[in-house]
């Protein structure tokens, strides 16, 4: 400290806390997308970081398949409780319920792209002004090209080629009625950064993160959990492996990978190792070259 | 560790993704699947061979067009340092993506070709760099191995560099020459130039001291948002959170408040874990102070005996971004650190030839791309310093009230 110059994860963290605060500043409903994973995890904890010794002046939102795993609900309710944060739960199956998106049918059927309309339909009727998400610009390409502070039109739409520029520190969050913003705190994070500074601040995340044994078929080359989501054909043969979750979205699409890796410390020496990208057991990205692109234009997270 | 954020700018032809591709290849950045990708979609479009720019190129219509529209951020680390490279294309219908790049930069890295020498291109995004106070510019004089590595070719390149940049406000600047396709002095030494000693491009990156480019002198805290708990722990509490943006304030400094002139002592500074003695930019943290003195968002704190400008008539370099022209007289929205105001465009002194640095007093017609010196009229008094001094106090950005478009960025003279 007395060199006057901070750490790689200090800078990072208090340009994310930076930009909480301007949401909470410029947004009169702002909300922060939660869904368990490790990023979103992160994001409170430097919201809960940015607002001290205040609580955090607005609510979590889970956009809830309804698919995800079972270790995942116990320690979002856990948190949840132990930190006295709001929880609105957006529900996939009340969507479908109400005939407002169609079941994907096949063997890939997922729940993943049903989720844009969920999530834009809770945004509308909760009259929120912005969500703040946990995407990374390190994640993928689409990404990469993303704003801090993303507008989004009446109809919850992004459009890439018409950004406004972001200059220095400066945040321009103006909007018309109807309108929102997605924001990113933690855009210029990797998933180094993000494990460096889960070990550092000590905090808790799903067991799905670290090895453990579990009922898995092989698709594609992904290794994919068998649960009661998905359906095997007759040569996909379901063996217990030895496995954790790099990334943990909806059960449907998202892939394991073989691993011992049972702490922080083998997780980052892992991480450091490997030579596939995070998303790369994610089949939802997999769906053609521009999968991202394409469903963040729709209003995806 | 610590963090350097770094511009590249560049055209197509110039080895810019080929350099990129290398430092991120030779530092173990680019994962197999993502090369993977990139083989297989360079192969679709016929091309011989591998195609790097796909890298950073991540909208479908940049790929479809084979051009960078935007700024694209990579990221990759060493044990020393980890680097955020903002990527941004280099042609003069860019200058707006060039300038949103270099904004947050510490470091700009220019490329000549060692057969062209300094072009047009090279003027531009040094004097861009420049404008924008990026403290250290490095030259790297590429496509060595065309020239068959020879001394002389870079001796002169790094003459002519050294006459043109001396015009230059950085002044830290440093030339190495390269080869990005063959790799020497990249990331790794190789004996094709042993007559060249000095260090190779990411040795450079990694030891450049930038701890010092941050002014630790005048205390500048813009408040960003008062904490006020209101639970039963801390009843009375009332927090500024902010992040400092200049100097280093300490508990029990005295400190002033802008623009009400009120005057109070820090009684601590609070962050998440726990109280710190003394905080420096660009740390986020939240000050509490002896007196009940009314602050809120747009007021700045800072040290008693040392002040920004108050002013409402404020001249700025500008860097236009919109496709509709400035307006003469026009009103924007303008936003400078946490404040919100309005302001008119009272004059338009000169455009400047970005090519050239020529100042041309009679065109007044600024449109995207352009750089221009114009003096502004706010409805409010900012608390400035020149954007030399300090970057974040010395920024401003206008807003078009009708769009909600972000269309200037302004540095304040």
């Amino acid at each position: 400290m007395t060199d006057y110059n901070l750490s790689h994860l200090e800078e990072l963290e208090s340009e994310s806390i930076f930009i909480l605060r301007e949401v909470a500043a410029q947004f009169e409903k702002p909300t922060l997308l939660f869904s368990g994973g490790k990023d979103s995890i992160v994001c409170y904890h430097l919201a809960r970081k940015a607002f001290f010794p205040a609580n955090v002046p607005f609510p979590l939102m889970h956009v809830d398949t309804g698919h995800n795993f079972d270790e995942l609900y116990e320690f979002r309710d856990k948190l949840i409780n132990e930190t006295g944060a709001r929880l609105i739960i957006a529900s996939v199956q009340e969507s479908i319920d109400q005939g407002k998106v169609t079941e994907e049918k096949g063997l890939n059927a997922s729940r993943n792209k049903l989720q844009t309309t969920t999530l834009l339909d809770a945004i509308e009727s909760n009259k929120f002004d912005c969500a703040l998400g946990g995407a990374r610009r390190d994640e993928e390409k689409a990404r990469a090209k993303e704003r801090f502070f993303s507008h989004r039109d009446d109809f919850g739409q992004w459009d890439p080629k018409n950004q406004r520029p972001e200059l220095w520190n400066i945040f321009n969050g103006k909007k018309n009625y109807g309108e929102h913003f997605r924001v990113f705190p933690i855009s210029n994070w990797t998933e180094m950064d993000i494990w460096q500074y889960i070990k550092k601040e000590n905090i808790s995340i799903p067991n799905l993160y670290l090895t453990h044994k579990r009922k898995c078929f092989v698709r594609d080359g992904v290794i994919m959990a068998k649960t009661d989501f998905i359906d095997t054909k007759p040569s996909e043969e379901i063996k217990e492996m030895q496995v954790r979750f790099r990334t943990i979205g909806d059960a449907t699409c998202t892939g394991a990978v073989s691993s011992t890796a049972s702490n922080i410390d083998e997780i980052i020496n892992e991480v450091a190792a490997t030579r596939i990208t995070e998303r790369g057991g994610r089949s939802d990205d997999k769906r053609s070259e521009a999968a991202m692109e394409d469903r963040k234009k729709e209003g995806y997270f | 560790m610590d963090l350097l954020r770094f511009t590249t700018a560049g055209s197509v032809d110039d080895g810019k993704s080929t350099l990129i591709g290398r430092l991120l290849y030779d530092s173990k950045s680019i994962f197999e699947d993502q090369l993977e990708a990139i083989e297989k979609a360079s192969e679709q479009k016929g091309e011989k061979q591998v195609n790097l720019a796909l890298l950073t190129d991540g909208l479908r219509a940049e790929r479809e067009q084979g051009i960078t529209i935007d700024v694209a951020y990579r990221y990759f680390a060493t044990p020393k340092r980890k680097f955020i490279i903002a990527d941004t294309p280099g042609h003069i219908q860019y200058t707006r993506n060039m300038v949103t790049g270099a904004s947050t930069a510490n470091l700009a890295i220019i490329l000549v070709d060692a057969r062209h020498g300094i072009v047009e291109q090279t003027k531009r995004h040094s004097f861009i760099a420049s404008l924008l106070g990026i403290h250290h510019i490095i030259y790297c004089i590429n496509k060595m191995d065309l020239v068959d590595y020879n001394e002389k070719v870079f001796q002169t390149l790094k003459t002519d560099l050294k006459a043109f940049s001396s015009k230059l406000k950085t002044k830290d600047i440093s030339y190495i020459p390269i080869s990005a396709l063959k790799g020497d002095n990249v990331v790794n030494r190789n004996t094709n130039m042993p007559w060249y000693e000095g260090s190779t491009l990411l040795h450079s990156l990694e030891n450049i001291h930038i701890a010092s480019d941050r002014n630790h002198i005048d205390c500048r805290f813009p408040v960003q948002y008062v904490i006020r708990p209101q639970n039963d722990a801390y009843h009375d509490y009332r927090g500024y959170a902010g992040r400092i943006e200049g100097g280093v304030f300490k508990k029990n400094d005295e400190i002033m408040v802008l623009p009400s002139g009120f005057t109070s002592t820090i009684k601590s500074i609070d962050t998440f874990n726990g109280e710190v003695k003394e905080a420096f930019a660009p740390m986020s943290v939240t000050l509490n102070l002896e007196d009940d003195i009314d602050v809120s968002r747009g007021d700045m704190i800072v040290r008693k005996n040392n002040s920004p400008k108050q002013e409402q008539n404020i001249d700025v370099m500008l860097c236009w971004l919109s496709e509709t022209p400035l307006k003469h007289k026009g009103k924007y929205a303008l936003k400078h650190t946490s404040k919100d105001v309005r302001c008119m465009v009272q004059n338009i002194l000169y455009k400047v030839d970005i090519n050239t640095l020529h100042r041309n007093e009679e065109d007044k017609n600024i449109t995207t791309n352009d750089i221009a010196r114009i003096s502004l009229r706010t409805t409010q008094p900012l608390f400035i310093d020149s954007y030399g001094n300090n970057r974040a106090t010395g920024s401003v950005i206008l807003i078009d009230e009708s769009t909600n478009n972000t269309v200037g960025a302004g540095m304040i003279i």
